[in-house]
Protein backbone atom coordinates (compact mmCIF):
# COMPACT_ATOMS: atom_id res chain seq x y z
CA UNK A 1 0.00 0.00 0.00
CA UNK A 2 1.46 3.12 -1.07
CA UNK A 3 0.68 6.64 0.67
CA UNK A 4 -2.47 7.63 0.91
CA UNK A 5 -3.44 11.41 -1.14
CA UNK A 6 -5.84 13.56 -2.15
CA UNK A 7 -6.47 14.81 -5.75
CA UNK A 8 -8.79 17.23 -6.98
CA UNK A 9 -9.84 17.30 -11.20
CA UNK A 10 -10.64 21.12 -11.30
CA UNK A 11 -11.96 20.14 -14.71
CA UNK A 12 -14.58 18.10 -13.00
CA UNK A 13 -15.44 20.05 -9.98
CA UNK A 14 -18.56 21.96 -10.06
CA UNK A 15 -18.48 23.53 -6.64
CA UNK A 16 -21.57 21.38 -5.29
CA UNK A 17 -20.12 21.52 -1.94
CA UNK A 18 -21.51 17.71 -1.80
CA UNK A 19 -17.71 16.85 -0.18
CA UNK A 20 -18.33 19.36 2.03
CA UNK A 21 -21.75 18.37 3.14
CA UNK A 22 -20.70 14.39 3.06
CA UNK A 23 -17.20 15.44 5.44
CA UNK A 24 -19.44 17.65 8.30
CA UNK A 25 -22.24 15.06 8.35
CA UNK A 26 -19.72 12.15 8.63
CA UNK A 27 -17.75 13.16 11.58
CA UNK A 28 -20.69 15.91 13.04
CA UNK A 29 -18.15 18.70 12.46
CA UNK A 30 -18.89 21.52 15.03
CA UNK A 31 -20.29 25.18 13.50
CA UNK A 32 -17.67 27.26 12.68
CA UNK A 33 -15.20 24.28 11.61
CA UNK A 34 -14.65 23.44 8.18
CA UNK A 35 -12.22 20.19 7.77
CA UNK A 36 -13.16 20.78 3.59
CA UNK A 37 -13.48 23.28 1.12
CA UNK A 38 -14.07 24.13 -2.36
CA UNK A 39 -12.12 27.27 -3.34
CA UNK A 40 -13.24 29.01 -6.79
CA UNK A 41 -10.91 30.81 -8.88
CA UNK A 42 -12.65 33.65 -10.91
CA UNK A 43 -15.91 32.99 -9.46
CA UNK A 44 -19.17 33.96 -11.98
CA UNK A 45 -16.83 34.70 -15.00
CA UNK A 46 -16.54 32.02 -18.05
CA UNK A 47 -13.95 29.76 -17.41
CA UNK A 48 -14.00 29.91 -13.20
CA UNK A 49 -12.04 26.83 -11.51
CA UNK A 50 -12.96 25.09 -8.46
CA UNK A 51 -11.29 22.97 -6.47
CA UNK A 52 -11.80 21.02 -3.25
CA UNK A 53 -9.34 21.71 -0.39
CA UNK A 54 -8.23 20.15 2.67
CA UNK A 55 -5.63 18.30 4.89
CA UNK A 56 -3.01 16.94 1.78
CA UNK A 57 -1.39 14.71 4.18
CA UNK A 58 1.94 16.17 3.27
CA UNK A 59 4.88 13.79 2.92
CA UNK A 60 7.35 16.80 4.48
CA UNK A 61 4.04 18.29 6.94
CA UNK A 62 5.24 21.53 7.73
CA UNK A 63 2.48 21.15 10.76
CA UNK A 64 4.67 18.31 12.72
CA UNK A 65 7.18 20.50 12.18
CA UNK A 66 6.41 23.79 13.47
CA UNK A 67 4.30 21.70 16.36
CA UNK A 68 5.98 22.81 19.88
CA UNK A 69 4.16 20.27 21.45
CA UNK A 70 5.36 17.66 19.00
CA UNK A 71 1.27 16.52 18.71
CA UNK A 72 1.04 15.19 15.09
CA UNK A 73 2.15 11.73 13.82
CA UNK A 74 2.05 10.17 10.20
CA UNK A 75 0.21 6.45 9.90
CA UNK A 76 2.52 4.14 7.86
CA UNK A 77 -0.75 4.66 4.82
CA UNK A 78 1.02 8.46 4.76
CA UNK A 79 -1.69 10.24 6.51
CA UNK A 80 -0.88 12.66 9.23
CA UNK A 81 -3.16 12.67 12.56
CA UNK A 82 -3.05 14.35 15.85
CA UNK A 83 -3.31 13.65 19.36
CA UNK A 84 -5.74 16.58 20.34
CA UNK A 85 -4.58 15.03 24.28
CA UNK A 86 -1.71 17.29 23.44
CA UNK A 87 -2.84 19.71 21.34
CA UNK A 88 -2.46 23.38 23.12
CA UNK A 89 -3.85 25.37 20.33
CA UNK A 90 -1.32 27.60 19.67
CA UNK A 91 -2.32 27.87 16.13
CA UNK A 92 1.50 27.37 14.69
CA UNK A 93 0.37 24.68 12.38
CA UNK A 94 -2.27 27.28 10.91
CA UNK A 95 0.66 29.33 10.39
CA UNK A 96 2.94 26.54 8.75
CA UNK A 97 0.34 25.27 6.49
CA UNK A 98 -0.14 26.28 2.78
CA UNK A 99 -3.75 24.89 2.61
CA UNK A 100 -5.50 26.68 5.33
CA UNK A 101 -6.42 22.72 7.11
CA UNK A 102 -5.85 23.61 10.71
CA UNK A 103 -9.33 24.80 11.99
CA UNK A 104 -9.93 25.98 15.83
CA UNK A 105 -13.08 25.57 17.38
CA UNK A 106 -14.29 29.28 18.90
CA UNK A 107 -16.93 28.01 21.22
CA UNK A 108 -15.18 27.58 24.42
CA UNK A 109 -14.69 29.85 27.05
CA UNK A 110 -13.53 33.72 26.26
CA UNK A 111 -13.67 32.82 22.62
CA UNK A 112 -10.16 31.38 23.33
CA UNK A 113 -8.58 29.26 20.42
CA UNK A 114 -9.91 25.37 21.50
CA UNK A 115 -7.80 21.99 20.15
CA UNK A 116 -6.78 22.24 16.53
CA UNK A 117 -9.03 20.23 13.67
CA UNK A 118 -8.72 18.44 10.45
CA UNK A 119 -8.96 16.03 8.28
CA UNK A 120 -8.34 12.80 9.31
CA UNK A 121 -9.21 10.98 6.07
CA UNK A 122 -10.93 9.61 7.97
CA UNK A 123 -8.73 7.70 9.59
CA UNK A 124 -10.08 8.65 13.23
CA UNK A 125 -7.18 9.46 15.75
CA UNK A 126 -4.99 7.37 18.48
CA UNK A 127 -7.88 6.66 20.59
CA UNK A 128 -9.55 2.98 19.96
CA UNK A 129 -10.61 2.00 16.49
CA UNK A 130 -14.42 2.68 16.04
CA UNK A 131 -14.77 3.88 19.98
CA UNK A 132 -16.85 6.51 21.23
CA UNK A 133 -14.40 8.57 22.44
CA UNK A 134 -12.47 8.27 19.28
CA UNK A 135 -15.80 9.89 17.29
CA UNK A 136 -16.04 12.45 19.61
CA UNK A 137 -12.68 14.07 19.16
CA UNK A 138 -11.62 13.45 15.70
CA UNK A 139 -15.14 11.48 13.84
CA UNK A 140 -15.32 8.46 12.33
CA UNK A 141 -12.75 6.04 11.43
CA UNK A 142 -13.61 4.79 8.35
CA UNK A 143 -10.30 3.51 7.14
CA UNK A 144 -10.53 1.09 9.71
CA UNK A 145 -13.94 0.25 8.15
CA UNK A 146 -11.88 -0.78 5.29
CA UNK A 147 -13.56 2.60 3.41
CA UNK A 148 -11.72 5.47 1.75
CA UNK A 149 -12.70 9.09 3.03
CA UNK A 150 -16.40 10.26 2.87
CA UNK A 151 -15.82 13.21 0.75
CA UNK A 152 -14.03 11.42 -2.49
CA UNK A 153 -16.63 8.67 -1.70
CA UNK A 154 -19.51 10.97 -2.22
CA UNK A 155 -18.36 12.98 -5.04
CA UNK A 156 -21.22 13.11 -7.60
CA UNK A 157 -18.64 13.88 -10.56
CA UNK A 158 -15.75 12.09 -9.38
CA UNK A 159 -13.45 15.45 -9.16
CA UNK A 160 -12.60 14.75 -6.06
CA UNK A 161 -10.13 11.13 -5.68
CA UNK A 162 -9.30 10.12 -2.77
CA UNK A 163 -6.76 6.73 -1.38
CA UNK A 164 -3.91 5.08 -2.53
CA UNK A 165 -1.37 8.13 -4.43
CA UNK A 166 -0.61 4.99 -7.41
CA UNK A 167 -3.79 4.25 -8.08
CA UNK A 168 -5.79 7.74 -7.95
CA UNK A 169 -2.80 9.20 -10.13
CA UNK A 170 -3.77 6.14 -12.78
CA UNK A 171 -7.19 7.39 -12.58
CA UNK A 172 -6.15 10.81 -13.21
CA UNK A 173 -3.60 9.70 -15.83
CA UNK A 174 -6.50 7.67 -17.80
CA UNK A 175 -9.17 10.35 -17.58
CA UNK A 176 -7.28 12.92 -18.99
CA UNK A 177 -5.45 10.96 -21.68
CA UNK A 178 -9.33 10.11 -22.65
CA UNK A 179 -11.07 13.68 -22.75
CA UNK A 180 -7.58 15.00 -25.23
CA UNK A 181 -6.96 17.55 -22.60
CA UNK A 182 -4.72 18.96 -19.59
CA UNK A 183 -1.71 17.09 -20.53
CA UNK A 184 -0.06 19.99 -22.20
CA UNK A 185 0.50 21.62 -18.64
CA UNK A 186 3.77 22.08 -16.87
CA UNK A 187 5.06 19.42 -15.17
CA UNK A 188 2.63 17.00 -16.35
CA UNK A 189 5.46 14.31 -18.37
CA UNK A 190 7.03 13.87 -14.58
CA UNK A 191 3.79 13.50 -12.79
CA UNK A 192 1.75 11.45 -15.09
CA UNK A 193 3.83 10.57 -18.23
CA UNK A 194 4.97 6.93 -16.63
CA UNK A 195 6.81 6.04 -19.76
CA UNK A 196 8.21 2.92 -18.23
CA UNK A 197 4.40 1.81 -18.56
CA UNK A 198 4.00 2.48 -22.19
CA UNK A 199 1.59 5.02 -20.99
CA UNK A 200 3.77 7.83 -23.43
CA UNK A 201 2.75 11.04 -22.96
CA UNK A 202 0.39 12.83 -25.60
CA UNK A 203 1.83 15.55 -28.00
CA UNK A 204 2.17 18.93 -26.00
CA UNK A 205 3.11 17.63 -23.20
CA UNK A 206 5.64 19.26 -20.93
CA UNK A 207 7.93 17.76 -18.42
CA UNK B 1 59.57 39.41 36.77
CA UNK B 2 59.86 35.89 35.31
CA UNK B 3 56.59 35.34 37.46
CA UNK B 4 54.83 38.46 35.86
CA UNK B 5 56.56 37.51 32.37
CA UNK B 6 54.78 34.12 32.35
CA UNK B 7 51.50 35.39 33.65
CA UNK B 8 52.04 38.01 30.76
CA UNK B 9 52.17 35.62 28.44
CA UNK B 10 49.54 33.05 29.60
CA UNK B 11 46.94 35.76 29.60
CA UNK B 12 48.24 36.86 25.89
CA UNK B 13 48.01 33.74 24.55
CA UNK B 14 44.27 33.16 26.34
CA UNK B 15 43.54 36.10 24.84
CA UNK B 16 44.90 35.24 21.06
CA UNK B 17 43.34 31.95 21.23
CA UNK B 18 39.87 33.12 22.90
CA UNK B 19 38.07 32.50 19.29
CA UNK B 20 39.10 29.04 18.68
CA UNK B 21 36.72 27.85 21.31
CA UNK B 22 33.70 29.72 20.16
CA UNK B 23 30.93 27.25 19.62
CA UNK B 24 28.72 27.83 16.47
CA UNK B 25 25.98 30.62 17.01
CA UNK B 26 23.56 29.07 14.16
CA UNK B 27 21.02 26.11 16.36
CA UNK B 28 20.91 22.87 14.49
CA UNK B 29 17.30 21.95 14.32
CA UNK B 30 16.15 18.28 15.11
CA UNK B 31 13.00 16.80 14.17
CA UNK B 32 11.06 16.26 17.25
CA UNK B 33 9.76 13.03 18.40
CA UNK B 34 5.46 12.31 18.56
CA UNK B 35 4.54 12.26 22.45
CA UNK B 36 1.81 11.39 22.35
CA UNK B 37 -0.54 8.32 22.54
CA UNK B 38 0.72 5.37 20.19
CA UNK B 39 -2.16 4.61 17.62
CA UNK B 40 -3.28 1.26 16.02
CA UNK B 41 -2.95 0.26 12.33
CA UNK B 42 -6.32 0.17 10.88
CA UNK B 43 -6.45 -3.55 10.20
CA UNK B 44 -6.06 -3.66 13.55
CA UNK B 45 -9.74 -3.22 13.76
CA UNK B 46 -12.46 -5.40 15.10
CA UNK B 47 -13.65 -5.43 11.65
CA UNK B 48 -10.54 -6.74 9.79
CA UNK B 49 -8.96 -8.40 13.12
CA UNK B 50 -5.19 -7.84 11.94
CA UNK B 51 -5.96 -9.07 8.63
CA UNK B 52 -3.97 -6.56 6.51
CA UNK B 53 -4.53 -8.76 3.16
CA UNK B 54 -8.31 -8.01 3.53
CA UNK B 55 -8.16 -4.38 4.68
CA UNK B 56 -5.73 -3.70 1.49
CA UNK B 57 -8.54 -6.03 -0.58
CA UNK B 58 -11.33 -3.73 0.67
CA UNK B 59 -9.69 -0.78 0.37
CA UNK B 60 -8.23 -1.09 -2.90
CA UNK B 61 -11.44 -2.25 -4.03
CA UNK B 62 -12.84 1.31 -2.97
CA UNK B 63 -9.95 2.91 -4.94
CA UNK B 64 -10.68 1.51 -8.29
CA UNK B 65 -14.41 1.80 -7.74
CA UNK B 66 -13.96 5.71 -8.49
CA UNK B 67 -12.45 5.07 -11.45
CA UNK B 68 -15.68 5.34 -14.20
CA UNK B 69 -13.84 3.78 -17.20
CA UNK B 70 -13.32 0.52 -15.81
CA UNK B 71 -16.79 0.10 -13.96
CA UNK B 72 -18.31 0.80 -17.66
CA UNK B 73 -16.82 -2.12 -18.76
CA UNK B 74 -17.40 -4.40 -15.53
Amino acid sequence: MARMKFLCDAERCIECNGCVTACKNEHEVPWGVNRRRVVTLNDGLPGEKSISVACMHCSDAPCMAVCPVDCFYKTSEGVVLHDKDLCIGCGYCFYACPFGAPQFPQDGAFGMRGKMDKCTFCAGGPEEDQSAAEFKKYGRNRLSEGKLPACAEMCSTKALLGGDADVIADIYRTRVLKRGKGAEVWGWGTAYGKPEKGATPPAGAKS
Amino acid sequence: MKKLMLAASVAALALVTAGCGEKQGATVYKQGQYQGKPDTRPWESAQFKGDKTAWEKAVKARNNGQNEYTRATD
